[in-house]
């Protein structure tokens, strides 16, 4: 509420000389200490500032490291392992900033879900949401960028994949390819350019931090009722020290569980082919990104089929942009006059569903595509003998157990040799992650777009009068139910 | 508690997220040796001994082929190390590290007074010897595969050190190999006739071949641990020229098998043959120098030298996570102190 009354008084003479020049403590107290935050946020709102943590915590760790890599080819990865190896604690700087990388953006998901489960991005929110989505757009970049600096065989590989999408630009996008890379393919400069603009997106992030933050201090929090302050006295709490405290003992936990991965578990959510320096010549049989890229990855390779003059690569590519992009639309595809899902029966369902279509998603991302889903029905391979007859290709296939092998070898024997029989295994059809990946990418899409109609259509739940009677209802239930136990 | 709740989801999540990368190839699973590795768990640490006897069986065995261009000799006498000796901090001090280094002759990386590279002693600074001067020598002199570097490779491999462990110990027993004597069919190659039926040379239509001699690999006698034992069935492999079957090597077997493809056996080949029979190193302690023995303490020692500081790692994250625990605590207290006449 930037409206509210400034709370400040200037107490020393230094105080009142400064407040008259630049009202920077009276900013500070504003919007740190007095801001009125609703009382009823519970936990899932404490990742805003863990957020705010996990980008400081980035760019320190990030800083150090900066000192002593060395943005080369030839001495990228071994710069990397001199840091774990001979810069004091460089390990653990090295840890903590791999690992956070990951912290981060399981700390924006569950923001961003929690955005989508409370209505966070309805009027008057929208633009605090549309900076939300730049951020994790710049996000997506920083860490795409600053996993090509190890210089390990996924970096390398990982980024061919990447850069070659915008080759499949209509047009333009060999061009443009050719001047990401700054050379026909990934070399020194390529490095170079990744590592200066890997230094410079967290200021952005920053920046647009600083925005987001701006844009949620102009209408106020939302809260798990969806319900807007009436009454600032009895709806809210000061931020300090309300929001502080809880904000900080939900940062402990989450340390924590860093602290797991960081000292227990460095690599786990690492790939092994990251230890392995990067050779052109040899590419990795899976190619895969980190975990947190990995629905978007699922959505690329999901479209196999032409649909007219478009190839399947250019779909996958949209596809994998317009999954980002609808999120900046939202505002404006959920018709609901109601914020929060508590209140939204229908749309509380489909949420919940399109959680599990994301994390299905990553699940597809991680797995080839061509394997199966459920392995234990794919029943037993198929023995194949081919061969030619009269100059023909021919087939011949043997089902079962060893029997099926004597009966191929048989025949294979009763051929002419000129016939040059061979004999394979052949896996029978199954279904597979490509066609689990296609299924859930239209379920993500199509979320967005039931959302339109529920919004129309849906019956709601009665909304509570204020967020002060939804908290004292709830709380005389609660205390209802506890008496019969005590 | 619902902070709890959060957290569990969390952590789910991310050991899903973990569990994803875990992609098993087509080769056999990597298994422990007896005992497991001592370095395993939140409190594990290095077996210092069986660190040194890796050392030695890499100097002795391995560093033939295999470079390991991060390593330092210093590094064995650094804290953590094998050779650490208190009364020398600086490991460049250390009399045993600095003749471990002298041992072994260098081009020195550094010209000399008058401008030319000489061969010295190496000094405890200087970085392991590489055995081939460059990748293409490394090519050229093991059949077109070049040994890949071990400095990293415990992180560099899924199964990391056990993996490295069931690849050298895991090679098939004599029992299992034998040879047979191929004669080719004779074939028949139309390329060969250059179309002038009265050119005397022209009558190479058919190339007859040698007999060769393969080495086959009979799977009937191949016992993998956790493997159950191959039934009356099991065929043959058949090693190409120059490499080796390894059930543990990712790769393919199918069109070297001869028997029912349905169960071509795990694993893959490579240029690299067994290593280290009984008794190939002669250890200073008085172990027993096993194909298993040898094995675990090689693979302990690039466990080590792939993260010689994952032992300062674990050991700072215990005081760290109690650190953290009490201030937690302490928050959740200050939490629900200031809170107490809210209602909320």
């Amino acid at each position: 509420m930037s409206g509210h009354e400034s709370s400040y008084t200037p107490k020393t003479g230094f105080e009142k000389w400064l407040d008259t020049r630049l009202p920077i403590i009276r900013f500070a107290n504003d919007t740190a200490i007095s801001f009125p935050t609703p009382k009823n946020l519970n936990y899932w709102y404490t990742f805003g500032g863990i957020l705010a943590i996990c980008l400081v915590v980035q760019i320190l760790t990030g800083v150090i490291l900066a000192m002593h890599y060395e943005a080369s080819i030839d001495g990228a990865f071994a710069s990397v392992e001199r840091i774990m190896r001979d810069v004091p604690y460089g390990w653990l700087l090295r840890y903590i900033h791999s690992n956070g990388a990951s912290m981060f953006f399981f700390a924006v998901y569950i923001h961003m879900f929690r955005g989508l489960y409370y209505g966070s991005y309805k009027a008057p929110r929208e633009v605090l949401w549309i900076l939300g989505c730049v951020i994790f757009l710049l996000m997506i970049a920083t860490a795409f960028l600053g996993y090509m600096l190890p210089w390990g065989q996924m970096s390398y590989h990982g980024a061919n994949v990447i850069t070659s999408l915008f080759g499949a630009i209509p047009l333009v996008g060999e061009s443009l390819q050719t001047w990401i890379l700054g050379g026909p393919s990934i070399g020194n400069q390529t490095l170079q350019r990744f590592f200066s603009l890997h230094y410079l997106l967290p200021f952005m992030i920053a920046a647009v931090v600083i925005l987001h933050v701006w844009a949620l201090h102009v209408p106020g929090n939302n809260n798990p009722t969806g319900v807007e302050v009436q009454d600032v006295e009895k709806d809210t709490v000061p931020f300090h020290p309300y929001y502080t405290v809880k904000d900080a003992f939900a940062i402990g936990l989450f340390l924590m569980l860093f602290a797991a991965f960081v000292f227990y578990a460095p690599n786990a959510l690492g790939h092994a082919d990251q230890a392995i320096e990067a050779n052109p010549l040899v590419t990795p049989a899976h190619i895969v990104p980190e975990w947190y890229m990995l629905p978007f990855y699922a959505i690329l390779r999901a479209i196999t089929f032409d649909i007219g003059p478009i190839p399947a690569k250019l779909l996958g590519v949209i596809a994998m942009f317009a999954a980002i992009a609808i999120l900046f639309v939202l505002p404006w595809l959920d018709t609901s006059k109601v914020k929060s899902m508590r209140y939204r029966p229908v749309a509380r369902q489909l949420f919940f569903g399109f959680v599990v279509v994301c994390i299905g998603l990553g699940w597809c991302g991680a797995k080839a595509p061509d394997a199966p889903v459920i392995p234990a029905l794919q029943g037993e391979k198929v023995l194949v003998v081919s061969y030619t007859e009269n100059g023909q290709e021919a087939t011949s296939e043997y089902k079962g157990g060893h029997d099926a092998y004597v009966d191929a070898k048989r025949f294979m024997e009763s051929l002419p040799p000129e016939s040059t029989p061979s004999l394979a295994a052949v896996a029978p059809k199954t279904f597979q992650f490509s066609q689990l990946s296609l299924i859930l990418t239209i379920l993500y899409f199509g979320y967005f777009f039931i959302l339109f109609f529920v919004g129309l259509t849906e019956k709601t739940k009665e909304l509570p009068e204020s967020i002060h009677k939804s908290v004292l209802k709830r709380h005389k239930a609660s205390t209802a139910t506890a008496v019969p136990a005590e | 508690m619902k902070a709890f709740r959060i957290l569990a989801a969390g952590l789910a999540g991310l050991s899903l997220a973990a569990m994803a990368h875990a992609e098993g190839g087509a080769a056999a699973h990597p298994h422990e040796p007896e005992g497991g590795w001592s370095f395993d768990g939140i409190t594990g640490q290095f077996d210092m001994p069986s660190v040194q006897r890796g050392y030695q069986v890499y100097r002795e065995v391995c560093a033939s082929c295999h470079s390991m261009k991060l390593m330092s000799y210093r590094n064995l006498g650094e804290p953590g190390g094998p050779f650490y000796d208190a009364d020398y901090p600086n490991a460049n001090d250390n009399p045993f590290v600095k003749a471990l280094a002298a041992d072994v002759e260098i081009l020195s990386p550094t010209p000399n007074d008058i401008g030319e590279y000489d061969f010295r002693p190496a000094t405890p600074a200087d970085t392991f010897r590489s055995p081939y001067a460059n990748e293409n020598a490394a090519r050229a002199a093991n059949n077109g595969a070049a040994p890949p570097d071990l400095s990293v490779i415990v992180k560099a491999r899924h199964g990391g050190a056990s993996y490295v462990y069931s690849l050298l110990s895991g090679y098939p027993s004599d029992e299992a190999i034998g040879t047979r004597e191929v004669t080719p069919a004779q074939v028949t190659t139309p390329a060969s006739d250059n179309g002038t039926p009265d050119d005397p040379t022209d009558d190479v239509a058919e190339v007859s071949t040698p007999a060769v001699t393969q080495t086959v690999i009979d799977m009937s006698e191949v016992h993998l641990p956790g493997h159950k034992a191959a039934d009356g069935d099991a065929g043959v492999l058949v090693q190409p020229a120059g490499q080796y079957y390894n059930p543990y090597m990712a790769g393919d077997t199918t069109p070297q098998y001869e028997g029912d493809p349905r169960h071509a056996p795990a694993g893959g080949f490579l240029a690299m043959g067994p290593q280290l029979p009984p008794g190939r190193v002669t250890f200073n302690d008085g172990t027993e120098a096993t194909t298993e023995q040898m094995s675990h303490d090689v693979a302990q020692f690039l466990a080590w030298a792939s993260e010689p500081k994952q032992t300062n790692r674990k050991s700072l994250g215990l005081p760290v996570m109690i650190y953290l625990g009490i201030l937690t605590i302490l928050l959740w207290f200050s939490y629900k102190r200031i809170w107490r006449k809210v209602e909320h």
